[in-house]
């Protein structure tokens, strides 16, 4: 993106789009999978894909690269499910893994065949390396990282947002006089559409044309992350968190223990990972994780932009803080001002009396 | 072996601040620093050469004054420093930028031949990852993203093995030289600067390159001509409109927020309140 800070004359007001750039038509979701799983990430993007493409009055579709011997055909139903009219497919042998090159070809190959005008992808590893490629590739424009897409009524151009300057502001970006236009979302930052079974759509097979000896990478292995040992943050329904405001590593096991009564996920604020008092893995924010709990609790965090925009997907946010002008209080859904050494021991104790009470009864 | 590394000179983002009132980025007084995540890249870099010999060069582009962080790479065991400075290259996005970094390159790979290019993971201020995929394309190179380890490299061979972080495992990559990687933060720890390090960081001269010397005619690709992408503004996140329902109780006794609290979620949210009972405890 352009040096931030600068906006550029030329994205201001009304422009014409080369005529050979209005050929261009559709939006399009890349559906990334990995070991058999479609990430949910795409059913996101498939989401908001779908308000792109209604306000812009064209289809919307999905892309699968895959293998046969993969379920295909049911990731491009699952993408039907989420509000998908359409998917193009690639099936080759070659596409048993992720691998850049293979994937580049393909995606690039369907892009020049069928000229999409925007093309969405989420910020994982998988396509953060695929985006930049195919962006390059194509020579065309990419932002990263966006969290929030609309069309430009003007121009009827993609307007992405994302963060600037380390979060503290916002940009809007603009791609001018190129297609598609091109963008990555992190997991969590949309919101996961309503899954309909009786939708239906349409596919569009395409060849890959490229054998195994094309290919210079090999993948030898994959290593399977053991999920017991890593936090599943990003698709926890409760959350506890907890900031620099509990003061010493000790208190917060006063977290721990809430998040036990609840079964919840325990997150944190930036300071806490770094003094070490939890894992790097439990980091909640822009250079952290993005969640979107049903429940939030935050202890001791002032609500920095940082660690908002990571959490503010949240459906409810319980926000413990004893000073009444933190920031937190702007956006939580309801606020205790309070110590919270003595507030979170009390609310374990409240949840675990409600919870027991409610099985005995039931 | 003949490893480029790319590194970035960046704000610290940890010292900006924001006029409360105008919105404007304060800069004033904001140091310059190595974009951190370069430095795992440029360690990486280093580490292979320790082990199979050669050299290595470390390319920036930038405003004349990112030459401070290319003289920071040397301290540390960098061999040589190009900084590649030119106003034209003003306004470039992530398309232009990998366009200026991949001539540049291809010059110093007519000096002697490439094995191996280094990126960091991504920049703390542009923050995009787009970059070093963006290089690769443009050479023609292999990419290798999110690499954790750089497991071997057998410079006879031409080979290259090494783990990358994918969604929800590690692969395992076997590629050929020449390939660029983007190197995972946290995978190994950078050395101190040695005191001849010093010495000579102070006296090598860093090439300066300017277009013409990058060996780039056409100015339509770099700057902010050659960007697809420009930012049309800048603005403050929007305050929510409604502000949290403080929760009162005679006292303030802790547990009596705490039951008031509970009452209030659960009323008004049954379905949390069933999910939380129904979880196996
Ligand atoms: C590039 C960049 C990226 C960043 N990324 C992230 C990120 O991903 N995630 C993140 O969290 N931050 C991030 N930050 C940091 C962010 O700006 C804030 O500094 C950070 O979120 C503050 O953490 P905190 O709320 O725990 O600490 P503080 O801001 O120190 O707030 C502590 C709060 O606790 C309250 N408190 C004190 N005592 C008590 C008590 N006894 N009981 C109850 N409340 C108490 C205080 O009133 C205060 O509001 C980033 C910053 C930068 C520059
Ligand atoms: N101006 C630049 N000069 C040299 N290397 C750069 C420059 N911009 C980005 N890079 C490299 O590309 C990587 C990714 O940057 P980014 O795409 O901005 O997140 C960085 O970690 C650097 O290694």
């Amino acid at each position: 993106m352009s040096e931030p800070g600068t906006p550029a004359r030329k994205g201001k007001g009304k422009y014409e789009l080369d005529e050979r750039l209005q050929s261009y038509k559709g939006v399009w979701v890349f559906v990334e999978h990995e070991r058999g799983a479609v990430h949910p990430v795409s059913w996101e993007l498939i989401g908001e894909g779908r308000k792109l493409a209604d306000q812009l009055g064209v289809p919307l579709s999905g892309v699968v690269l895959g293998a046969p011997g993969l379920p295909t055909r049911r990731f491009c139903e699952e993408a039907f499910f989420h509000g998908a009219d359409h998917c193009y497919l690639i099936e080759d042998a070659v596409l048993a893994n992720y691998r850049n090159e293979p994937f580049t070809r393909g995606l690039t190959s369907l892009v020049e065949t069928f000229k999409p005008e925007i093309l969405l992808l989420g910020a994982t590893t998988q396509g953060r390396d695929l985006a930049g490629s195919v962006a390059t590739t194509l020579k065309t424009g990419l932002t990263a990282d966006c969290t929030g897409l609309a069309i430009d009524p003007e121009n009827r151009g993609l307007a992405a947002s994302r963060p600037t300057f380390g979060g503290s502001l916002l940009c809007t970006i603009l791609t001018l006089n190129y297609r598609p236009q091109m963008a990555t979302v992190r997991p969590r930052v949309m919101a996961m559409p309503d899954r309909d079974a009786s939708r239906r759509g349409t596919i569009t097979e395409h060849p890959l044309g490229m054998i195994e000896t094309d290919i210079v990478t090999k993948v030898l292995e994959y290593i399977p992350d053991n999920r017991q040992d890593t936090p599943q943050l990003p698709f926890a329904d409760i959350i506890v968190a907890g900031g620099r405001g509990l003061k010493k590593p000790e208190n917060f096991q006063l977290v721990w223990d809430l998040a036990m009564v609840l079964g919840a996920e325990v997150g944190a604020s930036r300071p806490v990972v770094q003094a070490g008092w939890v894992e790097a893995d439990r980091q909640v924010g822009q250079s952290g994780k993005t969640v979107r709990p049903k429940l939030y609790i935050a202890a001791g965090i002032s609500g920095a932009v940082q660690h908002r925009v990571g959490m503010e997907g949240a459906d409810v946010i319980v926000a413990i803080n004893n000073d009444a002008g933190a920031p937190i209080f702007d956006f939580a859904t309801y606020g205790i001002v309070g110590n919270a050494m003595t507030l979170l021991p009390a609310l374990t104790e409240a949840f675990r009396q409600h919870i027991a009470m409610a099985r005995v009864a039931s | 072996m003949h490893i480029v590394v790319c590194i970035k000179q960046v704000p610290d983002s940890a010292q900006i601040r924001v006029h409360p009132v105008t919105n404007t980025i304060m800069r004033q007084g904001v140091p310059a620093i190595v974009n951190p995540y370069d430095l795992f890249a440029l360690e990486e870099a280093l580490r292979l050469k320790d082990r199979h010999g050669g050299r290595v060069t470390v390319l920036t582009m930038g405003p004349p004054q990112a030459e401070d962080a290319l003289r920071k790479c040397l301290t540390f065991g960098a061999d040589e420093a190009i900084l590649v400075t030119d106003r034209a290259f003003a306004g470039a996005d992530t398309l232009a930028t990998s366009y200026a970094l991949a001539a540049a390159i291809r010059n110093i790979d007519r000096d002697a031949a490439v094995d191996l290019v280094f990126t960091g993971k991504q920049t703390i201020d542009g923050d995009t990852a787009q970059v070093g995929p963006g290089i690769a394309k443009r050479l023609d190179l292999q990419l290798l993203t999110y690499v954790s380890r750089v497991e071997q490299v057998d410079i006879a061979q031409r080979r290259l093995r090494v783990q990358r972080r994918a969604e929800g495992g590690v692969q395992v990559l076997e590629t050929r030289l020449p390939c660029l990687i983007t190197m995972l933060e946290g995978t190994n720890e950078m050395r101190f600067a040695s005191m001849d390090n010093m010495f000579r960081a102070a006296r090598c001269a860093v090439r300066i390159w300017d277009r013409e010397a990058a060996g780039i005619s056409d100015v339509s690709k770099i700057g902010l001509k050659g960007s697809p992408t420009v930012v049309s503004k800048v603005f403050a996140p929007q305050a929510r409109a409604r502000r949290a329902e403080l929760i009162e109780a005679e006292g303030d006794a802790p547990r009596d927020l705490a039951l008031t609290l509970i009452n209030k979620l659960f009323t008004r949210n049954p379905k949390l309140r069933d999910a939380i009972v129904a979880q196996p405890s």
